[in-house]
């Protein structure tokens, strides 16, 4: 059956990458996310802006995190919410990616926040459906929202991110959440250095405006140490990335002795203490690992707002939407 | 006689009037003549030919061509033929020009014997617009690990061997296959990759690929081959021609190797000659996707000046037809291929030529000459007496590449992008194969 039209999306705005976020774009989300701290605070944590309006969560990954913070996000603004996992759904079956999306599509989403292994998935469901699509992370290439959060919490524990020293150690070569961090830290003003073994570093990462360093000397004169996560895998035969997680640990291993007073330390999770961090730095008073997490809830609450209800939205889209006669039919009565 | 077949066709009777002729080969560079075919032969060339009852195309402002011979070409068949068949793939390269075109073995099955071949070759016979030669298996099955039956593969009609798709990953291996083939007199065509170094990687290791976090294959995966093999070439003495050339690395292999005596050619494609790993940020595997993939701007001016000063002989377009959905797919689960018989010209005349990179008549050498060479076909040559083997373009003309394509599939480098000159008229073996233009009378 080609019951479903092509899709012309061309105006409806997306968060693919942070790229896709001028520095405007980025203090004003930043600032709306602040807006709702006050909503956190509340006996009643909802607002009734987005009543009415349909949120689906749609995660081929497993994520703790973020998938709950986005589904929590979308109920505190009262839109409705589907959270799809890919195990037990048709993509278990063998249904390709836009079939998956073309289904989902049909049931008319103002937003859909998509998590995949691939690079390049997010953006590519753009084409199939009419509803706003957001990044939750595409394999090793972005995690917007990741990086929204992180700068959130970098202002509100700094003051401001222009002229920020940030290092960012570990595994930046696979890591989503450093891509994101190095191109939306360079927008804000930030000098980014990037720190790890050789092996984990892409070569000509310097083309991102990064500065890079295979030693940990380099996080002295940082402001905040962002530590990535160090997968397992690596370590696999016929990978090699590195030798053992006991000596990636000692060599880059972010310690109480390689961190200086008033250096912040944050973390994107899940860590693995005793590898890339060490337990006492993940409890101390250097720590904003938590506060990220929290941030996470205002600053997807001020993203999916931004999309849906505010200043850069695309104005005629939900007059012009149009309801299928089928749709009209089978509900029995009028569509509104 | 060349190891070609194609389907029995009217020879053409027609004068192509008024047209700049460019075939460096024949000392022909440009000057507004008539070419006058009769019985599918050139029977006369010159200014001001008398117009008689013959049909008569007015081409002035138009440009004829030496047919244009691709030595690297999917075809997809026997196995795959939704993709592409002998039909629809030599009408694609009819569409560009091309009048003669060589068929990679890595088929399902793979021609690695003498019954897959012969079925092409009568196929071909049947079903080809144009002159179509098949390349058989080195290695049978292409497994790497044992000798296709070589001998019988060359009597029942191979033009070379090629392993295509894959590398030969064992020097020992390809030592013997050098060897072997002596004994047949072809040529073997390697696909040059390091498979430990390049991993199955989506895309050039570079900047690129560091900021999109796609897996790199870095331009030496390829070139730490290309030395391999040219250094097994030297030693057993043997003729060996490099497919799909992409790194800046691997033309100084080549050239340095050549300067040592040792017989190779080598081709380049086309999308490698027009675009860069920057092409890779749309993310849209059925125009970005490739082995090798699209390289840094550094290597590719270093392939444009190796096409130039002759390093790299030859083009050829890899043209590697995909199913749609497959190519629909996130980048790293979408297949390595794009199509390119019908872009091939436009566009390297649009981003080479046009530019003033490279000259017109180089590329012309390139794209006919030089493969002709390589696998010892007949030279297309636009001179009396001489089989009709040629094409007619405007080159002034821009198109929209866009489909419907004559190939059955989309998957197009160039998809999108407005190209320079168009092919209105290709005459290949004395036949008309393709046309667009109208005769006078």
């Amino acid at each position: 059956m080609d019951a479903i039209p092509p899709k012309s999306s061309a105006k409806r705005r997306h968060l693919i990458s942070i790229t896709d976020l001028r520095r405007a774009d980025i203090e004003r989300i930043l600032q709306t996310a602040e807006g709702f701290e006050s909503v956190m605070r509340r006996d009643l944590k909802k607002v009734p802006t987005l009543r009415g309006r349909t949120v689906m969560t749609v995660f081929f990954e497993a994520s703790t995190r973020t998938s709950s913070s986005f589904e929590l996000a979308a109920k505190r603004l009262s839109a409705d919410t589907v959270s799809l996992k890919a195990a037990g759904s048709s993509v278990d079956k063998g249904e390709s990616l836009r079939d998956t999306v073309q289904t989902l599509s049909a049931y008319d989403p103002d937003v859909i926040v998509i998590r995949h292994s691939a690079v390049g998935a997010a953006g590519m469901i753009t084409a199939w459906t009419d509803a706003h699509v957001v990044n939750a992370g595409d394999g090793t290439h972005q995690h917007p929202t990741q990086c929204l959060l992180d700068l959130y919490t970098m202002q509100a524990a700094l003051g401001g991110i222009e002229g920020l020293h940030v290092a960012i150690v570990g595994d930046v070569l696979h890591s989503r959440v450093a891509r994101s961090n190095i191109l939306g830290l360079r927008t804000m003003g930030a000098r980014v250095t990037l720190v790890g073994p050789p092996t984990l570093i892409p070569r000509d990462a310097a083309a991102l405006g990064a500065e890079v360093s295979h030693s940990m000397d380099a996080l002295e004169a940082a402001d905040v140490v962002y530590v990535l996560r160090m997968q397992r895998e690596r370590m696999a035969a016929g990978a090699s990335y590195v030798p053992s997680l006991s000596e990636y640990a000692a060599v880059w291993g972010v310690t109480p002795a390689r961190l200086r007073p008033s250096q912040l330390v944050m973390h994107p999770g899940p860590i693995n203490r005793g590898v890339e961090i060490a337990p006492e730095v993940a409890d101390s008073a250097a720590s904003r690992i938590v506060d990220q997490v929290r941030a996470g809830l205002v600053v997807r609450m001020a993203v999916l707002y931004d999309l849906l209800a505010g200043p850069g939205k695309a104005e005629p889209e939900a007059a012009l939407r149009i309801v299928s006669p089928d749709v009209v039919s089978a509900a029995g009565q009028e569509v509104a | 006689m060349d190891r070609l077949s194609c389907a029995p066709a009217p020879p053409a009777d027609l004068l192509i009037a008024g047209a700049r002729v460019v075939d460096p080969g024949s000392g022909l560079d440009g000057a507004a003549l008539d070419v006058r075919i009769h019985e599918g032969v050139i029977a006369e060339i010159g200014p001001d030919l008398p117009r008689t009852e013959i049909e008569t195309i007015d081409a002035e402002g138009l440009v004829v061509l030496p047919g244009l011979v691709d030595p690297h070409v999917h075809l997809r068949t026997p196995g795959d033929e939704d993709e592409e068949d002998v039909a629809s793939g030599t009408r694609a390269a009819a569409a560009g020009g091309f009048t003669a075109i060589l068929a990679m073995p890595n088929t399902r099955p793979v021609v690695d014997t003498p019954v897959v071949l012969g079925g092409l070759v009568e196929r071909a016979g049947r079903e080809a617009v144009i002159p179509t030669g098949f390349m058989a298996a080195i290695t049978a099955g292409q497994d790497g690990e044992r000798l296709a039956e070589m001998v019988a593969l060359a009597e029942a009609g191979a033009v070379a061997f090629s392993d295509d798709g894959r590398p030969v990953e064992r020097a020992a291996i390809l030592r013997r296959a050098f060897q072997y083939a002596s004994v047949t007199g072809l040529r073997l065509t390697l696909h040059e990759e390091d498979l430990s170094l390049s991993g199955g990687a989506d895309m050039h290791e570079g900047a690129v690929s560091a900021e999109l976090g796609l897996r790199g294959y870095p331009s030496i995966a390829e070139s730490v081959m290309v030395g391999r093999d040219l250094a097994i070439a030297r030693y057993e003495g043997a003729p060996m021609h490099v497919c799909h050339v992409s790194a800046a690395e691997s033309v100084a292999e080549i050239r340095r190797a050549r300067e040592l005596g040792v017989e190779v050619t080598a081709e380049v494609t086309p999308h490698h000659l027009c675009l860069t790993d920057e092409h890779v940020r749309s993310l849209d595997a059925g125009r970005a996707k490739m082995s090798p993939p699209l390289r840094s701007a550094t290597d590719r001016a270093a392939l444009i000046e190796a096409l130039a000063d002759g390093t790299l002989d030859c083009i050829g377009t890899d043209h590697a037809p995909h199913r749609g959905h497959e190519k629909e797919q996130p980048f790293a689960q979408a297949p390595n291929g794009v199509i390119g018989l019908e872009t091939a010209f436009s566009a390297i005349y649009t981003h080479l030529v046009e530019p003033g990179l490279v000259p017109l008549a180089t590329i012309v050498e390139r794209m006919s000459a030089g493969p002709a060479a390589a696998f010892g076909l007949r030279r297309p040559a636009v001179r009396k007496g001489e089989r009709a083997d040629l094409c007619l373009w405007d080159l002034a003309a821009s198109w929209p590449v866009q489909p419907p394509y004559a190939s059955r599939s989309q998957n197009c480098a160039f998809a999108g992008q407005t190209l320079r000159a168009r092919c209105h008229l290709t005459i290949a073996a004395g036949a008309v194969a393709h046309r667009l233009i109208e005769a006078v009378h």
